[in-house]
């Protein structure tokens, strides 16, 4: 990449998938600016050739003034948060256990990494149906068991019940990267903290966790750009009700539901701007974290 | 305070029995260098006394009292890594702090111990450094800082050189002799060049999977070789041992004489030969003969510079004051 040739010739080969990515980025955003000050009502007859009626901001004074706004800002909240904290810790937790030599290891980690691969979809659907229904559930079966009373977990414990499905599917995730940063720690820092005196505890607060910090920044970012925008988990089992609604969802509800393609989309830009606030934090940690 | 024995220690993984029993005291205040060529043991051993293994059989005692069930941090012993094993993300002051922290020591007390360290390892310029932001010297010298801030009973270093290139290697063999000068605690040492041991040693034991194939100062080694063993690994460069019609003369199956117990002439003596490469030092030059009647070509060490060239017909001859005689077995006849 050193003379003026090799350079003009890379920004040739990479036009393409510039113009591929801009396409792919610019247009649903215009369309989603232009759509958010229209007023779009399918259902009573409007559409693109008939011209739509510019309503300047109603749709973002709308969407923000409806009692479900900020319910649903703060269910979003509610989940990411939830999923990243369980996944993190956890995932630090298994991680260790995962190191320990151990017998048939490769056998444990394969399956530790199996839940990955199923789709939110069918996740969500096996947790609703075999593990949390309220009759005829396993969780039902093993409350019986114990003499208690089956939770009707998608009704009286519909937050947690996401938080526990979107957890399951990211934990292997987590677990994966944070392994893999385990084993790059130096076994002779360990051997050395311990000589220097710090038993089992301290040498995991000062010598694995700063060892680790990287690595939890890195799985923090990454799921939280996937958990802002979860929707299949939500859709399969409570359908946006008991406190589910996040603001994916909602928009989603404003587009399909209300047929209000304008409303939807001012949903949309704000989404946007959540999205780029939890952003901007994160790459200022990360970024932080990085510099060391 | 800090006299060490081993007592019969054994180490076994699995059924490879890595170190067969072995006794050894390490006196206080003596510089004891373990050398031995790779996979010999002498790492395993050091993580035996450290504690960082545990021992299948035997006992060690540290001043007096069994230490062989007490985990490595009350042993009272600090240990230098080969990797120097500093922490990356604390400054040179907290790496340098840090058992002191872990022995929940006052902060006054903390900050003069660190202090102190640094002063005698030059390093109080660099004490808000991050480890990675150091040379590989001087992040050796904070590793032995951490060491020695927790005034222990005996340092061990595991081969703590070799990751250092070869000026920097001769200052610190210097800085860490002087160190015992001034501190004089006991300090064990692992390395497999003896070279270091050579010139650091108090006293070397030089070790062959797993067993000690014989102890004592740098020069009862150099002098008198227990065995084929140490003779071939004790000195540099290496003693030429010859064997066939040759030991035969001077009665014994195999003979052994150090390069610097050769003298080379021109009319005449023992050996006739060719001389092959030599090495020039400056100082010294080595020669590589290749003698009638021995397979090995002789090497021979000559003060300042000789005239020789490669394809010159010498002789050679062995002082027979410093001829080594060793029987069937390859032990010394005395």
């Amino acid at each position: 990449m050193a003379t003026q040739h090799s350079r003009s010739a890379a920004r040739l080969m990479m036009t393409p998938a510039v113009i591929l990515l801009l396409g792919w980025m610019l247009v649903p955003l215009t369309m989603t600016l232009y759509f958010s000050f229209k007023r779009y009502l399918p259902m009573r007859g409007d559409s693109l050739e008939r011209g739509l009626d510019w309503v300047g901001f109603e749709n973002y004074v709308r969407f923000i003034g409806s009692s479900s706004f900020w319910p649903s800002v703060q269910a979003t909240l509610l989940i990411v948060g939830g999923v990243l904290v369980i996944t993190v810790v956890l995932g630090i937790l298994l991680a260790i256990l995962l190191d320990q030599p151990f017998w048939g290891q490769g056998i444990v980690r394969i399956l530790v990494i199996a839940p990955f691969f199923v789709m939110p979809t069918v996740s969500a659907l096996v947790w609703k149906n075999m593990m949390m229904d309220p009759v005829n559930g396993m969780f039902a079966y093993l409350w019986r068991f114990f003499g208690a009373e089956p939770v009707s977990w998608m009704s009286d414990a519909s937050v947690q019940s996401i938080i526990l499905i979107v957890s399951w599917q990211w934990l292997p995730f987590a677990t994966l990267i944070l392994l893999t940063a385990i084993q790059s720690l130096d076994s002779e820092q360990l051997e050395a903290a311990e000589m220097d005196g710090a038993p089992v505890l301290s040498r995991f607060f000062y010598i694995i966790l700063p060892h680790l910090g990287r690595a939890i920044t890195i799985v923090i970012l990454i799921q939280t750009i996937f958990l802002l925008s979860i929707f299949a988990e939500i859709f399969v089992t409570t359908g946006g009700s008991f406190g589910t609604r996040t603001l994916t969802y909602l928009i989603f509800q404003r587009v399909v539901d209300s047929q209000n393609i304008g409303l939807g989309s001012a949903g949309g830009v704000y989404a946007i701007i959540l999205a780029n606030i939890v952003a901007l934090f994160l790459m200022r940690i990360v970024g932080k974290n990085l510099d060391q | 305070m800090g006299r060490i024995t081993l007592d019969k220690v054994a180490k076994s993984f699995g059924d490879v029995e890595v170190i067969p029993p072995l006794d050894l005291t390490i006196e206080d205040g003596e510089f004891v260098v373990f050398v031995g060529p790779s996979g010999c043991g002498k790492s395993t051993l050091l993580r035996l006394i450290a504690g960082l293994e545990d021992v299948s059989s035997g006992e060690i005692r540290i001043d007096g009292e069994d230490a062989t069930s007490v985990p490595p941090a009350k042993r009272g012993l600090a240990m230098v890594f080969q990797s120097y094993a500093l922490y990356p993300h604390m400054s040179v002051r907290k790496n340098i702090a840090f058992p002191l922290r872990m022995a929940k020591l006052d902060a006054a007390e903390q900050s003069r111990r660190v202090e102190a360290a640094a002063d005698v390892l030059n390093l109080t310029e660099y004490l808000d450094r991050r480890p990675g932001q150091l040379s590989g010297g001087q992040r050796q010298r904070v590793a032995i800082g951490r060491a020695i801030v927790r005034e222990p009973a005996a340092f061990l270093f595991d081969e703590p050189l070799s990751n250092l290139d070869a000026a920097l290697r001769v200052g610190m063999r210097l800085e860490i002799s002087e160190l015992h000068k001034r501190l004089e605690t006991t300090m064990i040492y692992v390395t497999h060049d003896q070279v270091e041991a050579m010139t650091m040693a108090d006293k070397i034991v030089v070790l062959r999977a797993g067993n000690i194939e014989q102890v004592g100062s740098p020069l009862e080694l150099y002098r008198e070789p227990r065995n084929l063993f140490v003779a071939g690994f004790i000195g540099s460069p290496k003693m030429n041992l010859i064997g066939g019609e040759i030991a035969e003369k001077h009665g014994a199956p195999t003979i052994g004489i150090r390069p610097e117990h050769v003298t080379v002439s021109n009319e005449a003596g023992e050996w006739h030969g060719t001389v092959g490469v030599s090495e020039h030092l400056g100082s010294d030059t080595f020669f590589h003969v290749t003698c009638d009647g021995i397979e090995e070509p002789v090497t021979v060490r000559v003060g300042g510079e000789v005239d020789l060239h490669y394809g010159d017909k010498v002789w050679l001859s062995p002082d027979p004051d410093h001829l080594h005689r060793f029987d069937k077995a390859g032990l010394r006849i005395a």
